[in-house]
């Protein structure tokens, strides 16, 4: 019985939140008429996004790329044509490793630090506020962090795949006799655009869900001090595992029709 | 006008304010009193609509606040200044820009020498020299903070003032000054205010009126001379532990 009430409880808390969220959304969405007030701010932070996370985001996708590169180097038998090098490394980065891992290393970066600035923002009554002045905390708060998101998230993931490819062909040539013309070879041979809009389309929706879910439990801080290290946690969790099942549903709704 | 009839609020099974039925009128300067934890914020919190009541009415100016729709509601809050327990000053604003944010007509908003004009003016009411424009919250003392908190709050010119805990965590020194301040603001800006406090001495300094909450309902409400005159237990007991000599409060 408690097995059940407990996994009642759950199911409550999970619909109350999907509720608030969509209230939350809904909330932030009125307040995108407000552009002279959530431009400047989209600015401000589109450049702690992306001049703040480039250097990490590229130093491990450039790392995702080699080990990829060494690993098939090492599976690699002599009747396999060397050109798949170019294929295998440049697929696994674009379709797979460059959007999520960035959207990982960022739901842990840009996530974390919305959910703690705003909940800080929530518990010392920053929040209210705003209110308190007739102004929208969606405008000011909200809409610049998540726009500034679904901007940035998808341009880093570019220059991660960059990353990624150029070091995967780097390294690659210190375990296999690859020429740069197998690579490019390899790499063209099975290219479709489609895998570039895909690995960007991908990137936009873990924008969404790093940046949305953050802002949320940091709206919804209690507590103090120890609300707000929950709040950053949960979100740093909760986008986690958004972006995993959403690579899935997005790799079998984009890929596999 | 400030109208609480039947207000309840409950957060989960705790009963915060039970049937509280509470008035400010024009003019006046109304202080909130209750030992800490009794629903003395949650109740100013209602007035402001950042709190929506279980059950009740809040009315302002013959305006249902929790009827307000968005529009409304933000409208609303440009005539009423509300000062934070901390100052709630945003941290990564200086004092110019937290101040600013207080100009609530965006009109005066836009105009930068208006801005700078009336920032400079809202300072000198709460006694902080100009230069602190360029400060941040973090280079503040707790006093200079709340100075700030109302020099915002002021700044859109309201009609009415809701301090919460204007003088809490404050030495003695400072809690006069800020005091003083809530005084002077009230005779010179003509407002209507109401201040929650668990500081008796300064509430019989600064109100015109008094209301006394204890476990979510008011005990009392009335001038100061009938509270020194109240044989209502919960009054008296509160009052002890400020007044040693009740007459001292006279």
């Amino acid at each position: 019985m408690s097995v059940l009430a407990a996994l009642g409880r759950w199911v409550l808390d999970g619909l109350s939140h999907v509720g608030r969220l969509s209230y939350f959304m809904l909330d932030a969405a009125r307040g995108l008429s407000e552009v002279r007030i959530w431009w400047p701010r989209m600015m401000i932070e589109a450049w702690n996004i992306g001049v703040g996370s480039l250097f990490i985001v590229m130093l491990i996708s450039a790392f995702a790329g080699a080990v990829t590169a060494l690993q098939t180097g090492y599976q690699f038998t002599g009747s396999i044509p060397y050109y798949v090098v170019g294929t295998l490394v440049v697929s696994s980065i674009i379709l797979e490793l460059g959007p999520v891992l960035t959207a990982l290393i960022l739901a842990g970066r840009i996530g974390a630090r919305y959910a703690a600035e705003l909940g800080t923002m929530r518990v010392t009554e920053q929040i209210d506020a705003l209110e308190s002045l007739g102004r929208s905390p969606a405008s000011h708060l909200v809409i610049p962090r998540v726009l500034a998101g679904l901007v940035m998230i998808p341009a880093l993931t570019v220059l991660a795949n960059l990353s990624g490819v150029l070091s995967g062909w780097i390294s690659v040539k210190a375990v296999l006799p690859v020429t740069d013309a197998d690579f490019i070879y390899g790499a063209q041979y099975y290219w479709r655009p489609w895998d570039a809009y895909y690995s960007i389309i991908k990137a936009f929706f873990f924008a969404g869900s790093i940046t949305i879910i953050a802002c949320y439990m940091g709206f919804n801080t209690q507590q103090g001090a120890e609300g707000v290290g929950r709040s950053t946690t949960t979100a740093v969790v909760t986008s986690s595992i958004l972006i995993l099942v959403l690579d899935t549903v997005l790799t079998r709704l984009l890929l596999n029709q | 006008m400030i109208e609480l009839h039947g207000l309840h609020k409950a957060f989960g099974k705790q009963v915060v304010l039970d049937r509280v039925d509470f008035e400010v009128r024009e003019g006046e300067t109304v202080a909130l009193m209750g030992p800490s934890g009794t629903g003395k914020s949650v109740l100013l919190k209602h007035v402001i609509g950042l709190i929506k009541p279980d059950r009740g009415t809040v009315i302002v100016d013959g305006k249902d606040v929790s009827k307000l729709k968005r529009r409304e509601l933000s409208e609303f809050r440009s005539h009423i200044g509300y000062v934070f327990q901390n100052g709630a000053l945003f941290d990564s604003m200086n004092v110019f820009e937290n101040v600013r944010l207080g100009i609530t007509d965006q009109a005066k908003y836009s105009d930068l020498d208006y801005c700078r004009q009336r920032i400079t003016e809202c300072l000198r009411l709460v006694n902080l020299p100009p230069d602190t424009v360029e400060k941040y919250p973090a280079q503040l003392s707790g006093g200079m903070r709340k100075r700030v908190g109302i020099a915002r709050a002021i700044a859109g010119a309201p009609k009415y003032l809701l301090y919460d805990e204007p003088t809490s965590g404050l030495d003695p020194v400072n809690a006069d000054i800020i005091d003083s301040l809530v005084q002077r603001l009230d005779d010179e800006l003509g407002v209507t205010s109401v201040m929650v406090t668990h500081d008796v001495r300064g509430a019989f300094r600064v109100a015109d009126r008094l209301a006394l909450l204890s476990d979510g309902m008011i005990v009392m409400q009335g001038t100061p001379k009938e509270f020194l005159a109240s044989t209502n237990p919960k009054v008296k007991e509160f009052l002890e532990r400020d007044f040693d000599n009740p007459t001292l409060a006279a």
